[in-house]
């Protein structure tokens, strides 16, 4: 019977709605019902005034989310031990569930915490790890995401990506009297900060890989023109202000060269910008549009969108000390429109706006195989953005006329919408990993 | 009441205008105008009246339709017969593909008119060319109607 009531909460997971009090409004449209079931019992509370937020619902949250995990109803827990030599292992098999997690949180000196928690393996009666943690009121949820982190990295072999940043800029009212604003939040859609707010259009925001940096394109002069804005003071410097295109900003892995899109010359081409000397070096030269050049993890080669071939493509080529080096390679032949590709951290797969029977979708290329596969099927997906641990790809597209975010898992199997209030939201950017 | 009246009149206004200005009207009716613009009403039209300031292109194409170019013609006339003048080339796309590629095809449009502009006499310094991509459309419809409204070059007199 609990066993069928599971497989039955994992088909339904299309149905489930949480997180109501946050900016951004997460909403699961496409679960799988093969994710690890996992037992959570609630982090005792050992203070007195109520704690200001709900870490156990957090880290459920967290692992339901990834699509992986599917967390049991807190009503078919069998019982609630909060240290390890309490708990009776044998009960727990009945529930069927591999993994349990236990944990307590105590109140120290001043708005600072201690919290304590354990991952244990049921069916081994051992514990796989543990933490305490000491942290302090405005850090809670901060911590709530790196135990989630722990616990998915612990389960599923790879860096959890719920300790992480999410940019993207969100426009709210009619025509001409639009209001863009460029924001920060965590990656479940809370602490929603704005970084930046116009009246003209804000556009492409790009993390400098320590992720204290974003670049974007603002009209706010007019025209489109390049800053560099620090997340954390708010500080922002102009960095390309030349006559025609300064758009499409594309930090290097390194953090010390931008890509970008520059039309002084006549035509729309990609250069390579020294961050601290301003010195750029051009790479590209074609009649053709050549725009949103991104970086390859070994900082030696961008992949950008190229007209050349009569419709927009990907082509990838090399970075040499003055220039390209070598050939110009083609990399997409499936569709008449592929475009503004995003790498995983590996390097082993493009994600891109691709063009199939006239919508426009998220299309994942496998470097190895040269195979293309549709994760999306809406008419206007786009600019995607991979989790830095390369397991989700989150990216805008349209609900109920409005402009939204999805997250979708790497294989296309989990889906997970992210909707704010108000206005439209767009071009989202997954931040890098922090600084444990 | 007074403001009811206000709204009739400016309604009726409005009517008038589109009325007595005989334009041939696209797409549907909830379509949001641009006042700067009032040529783009005749979308398509090949009539040589340089109160028509709106090219139109077709999808992901920056070539001056043959249609379009007498009226370019006509401004290319008039702007190289008033020096004072200046002209913003606006391009534009339609909402399809990605926003920095528009924002490129955008500008390549605007770059497509001022080129024949130059090649009719008009001094550079005349013109001025930048591109919006797909941020600011002029129709908010998800189809063909609206995208073809929406893939165009406006030209912005200033000095007039």
């Amino acid at each position: 019977m609990l066993l069928f009531k599971r497989v039955i909460a994992g088909l339904s997971l299309c149905l489930i709605v949480f997180s109501v009090n946050a900016s951004l409004t997460i909403n699961i449209t496409k679960g799988i019902s093969d994710a690890l079931p996992i037992a959570i019992v609630p982090f005792v509370w050992e203070g007195k005034e109520a704690l200001p937020e709900d870490i156990t619902a957090i880290i459920r949250a967290d692992l339901q989310r990834s699509g992986r995990f599917s967390p049991i109803d807190e009503d078919e827990l069998v019982a609630r031990p909060t240290v390890g030599n309490n708990i009776q292992f044998q009960n727990w098999r009945i529930l069927n569930v591999d993994n349990l997690v236990i944990g307590k949180i105590k109140p120290l000196k001043g708005d600072m915490y201690q919290v304590q928690f354990q991952l244990f393996d049921i069916y081994k009666s051992t514990q796989l790890t543990g933490y305490s943690i000491k942290t302090n009121k405005k850090n809670l949820r901060r911590t709530a995401h790196r135990i989630s982190d722990i616990i998915y990295e612990k389960l599923m072999g790879v860096r959890g990506a719920f300790d992480t940043h999410i940019a993207y800029i969100t426009v709210v009212g009619e025509h001409r009297k639009k209001v863009y604003k460029l924001a920060v939040a965590d990656s479940d859609g809370y602490n929603e900060q704005i970084i930046f707010t116009s009246n003209q259009p804000v556009l492409s925001p790009s993390w400098s890989p320590d992720g204290r940096h974003i670049a974007y394109v603002s009209y706010k002069r007019g025209r489109p023109e390049l800053y560099v804005q620090n997340v954390y003071t708010k500080r922002s410097k102009r960095i390309a202000e030349f006559q025609g295109l300064n758009n499409a900003p594309a930090w290097s892995p390194d953090g010390k060269r931008l890509a970008l899109t520059l039309s002084k010359d006549g035509n729309p081409e990609i250069y390579v910008m020294d961050v601290e000397t301003k010195k750029l070096i051009r790479i590209t030269r074609n009649y053709a549009i050549d725009t949103e050049p991104t970086w390859l993890p070994d900082g030696k080669s961008l992949v950008f969108t190229s007209g050349r071939g009569g419709g927009p493509q990907l082509y990838q080529v090399g970075i040499g000390r003055n220039g390209a080096s070598g050939q110009v390679k083609r990399l997409t032949y499936e569709g008449n429109y592929n475009a503004r590709a995003t790498i995983s951290p590996d390097g082993k797969k493009i994600a891109m706006v691709h063009r199939a029977e006239g919508a426009f979708q998220i299309g994942v290329l496998d470097l190895s195989t040269e195979h293309l596969t549709v994760l999306t099927d809406s008419n206007l997906d786009e600019s995607p953005s991979f989790a830095p641990n390369g397991s989700m790809i989150i990216y805008a597209t349209e609900y109920d006329e409005k402009g939204v975010l999805s997250a979708v898992s790497v294989d296309g199997r989990t889906k997970q919408r992210l909707s704010i209030q108000e206005g439209d939201v767009r071009e989202p950017a997954w931040s890098p990993f922090r600084a444990k | 009441m007074r403001r009811v009246l206000e709204i009739i009149l400016i309604s009726s206004l409005l009517v008038g205008v589109t009325a007595c200005s005989g334009l041939k009207k696209k797409g549907s009716e909830e379509q949001q105008m641009d006042s700067t613009s009032a040529g783009e009403l005749t979308g398509g039209s090949d009539e040589a009246n340089i109160e028509n300031r709106v090219i139109y292109f077709d999808f992901d194409k920056s070539e001056v339709k043959t249609e379009f170019q007498q009226l370019i013609t006509a401004h290319a006339e008039y702007i190289a017969g008033h020096p004072d003048i200046t002209v913003v080339l606006e391009g534009h796309a339609d909402e399809r593909g990605t926003r920095e590629y528009n924002i490129a095809l955008g500008e390549r449009r605007a770059k497509a008119v001022k080129e024949m502009l130059v090649l009719q006499g008009v001094a550079e310094k005349q013109l001025q060319v930048i591109s919006f991509g797909e941020e600011r459309p002029v129709a908010l419809g998800h189809d063909e109607s609206a995208w073809s409204l929406n893939r165009r070059v406006e030209l912005l007199y200033s000095g007039e």
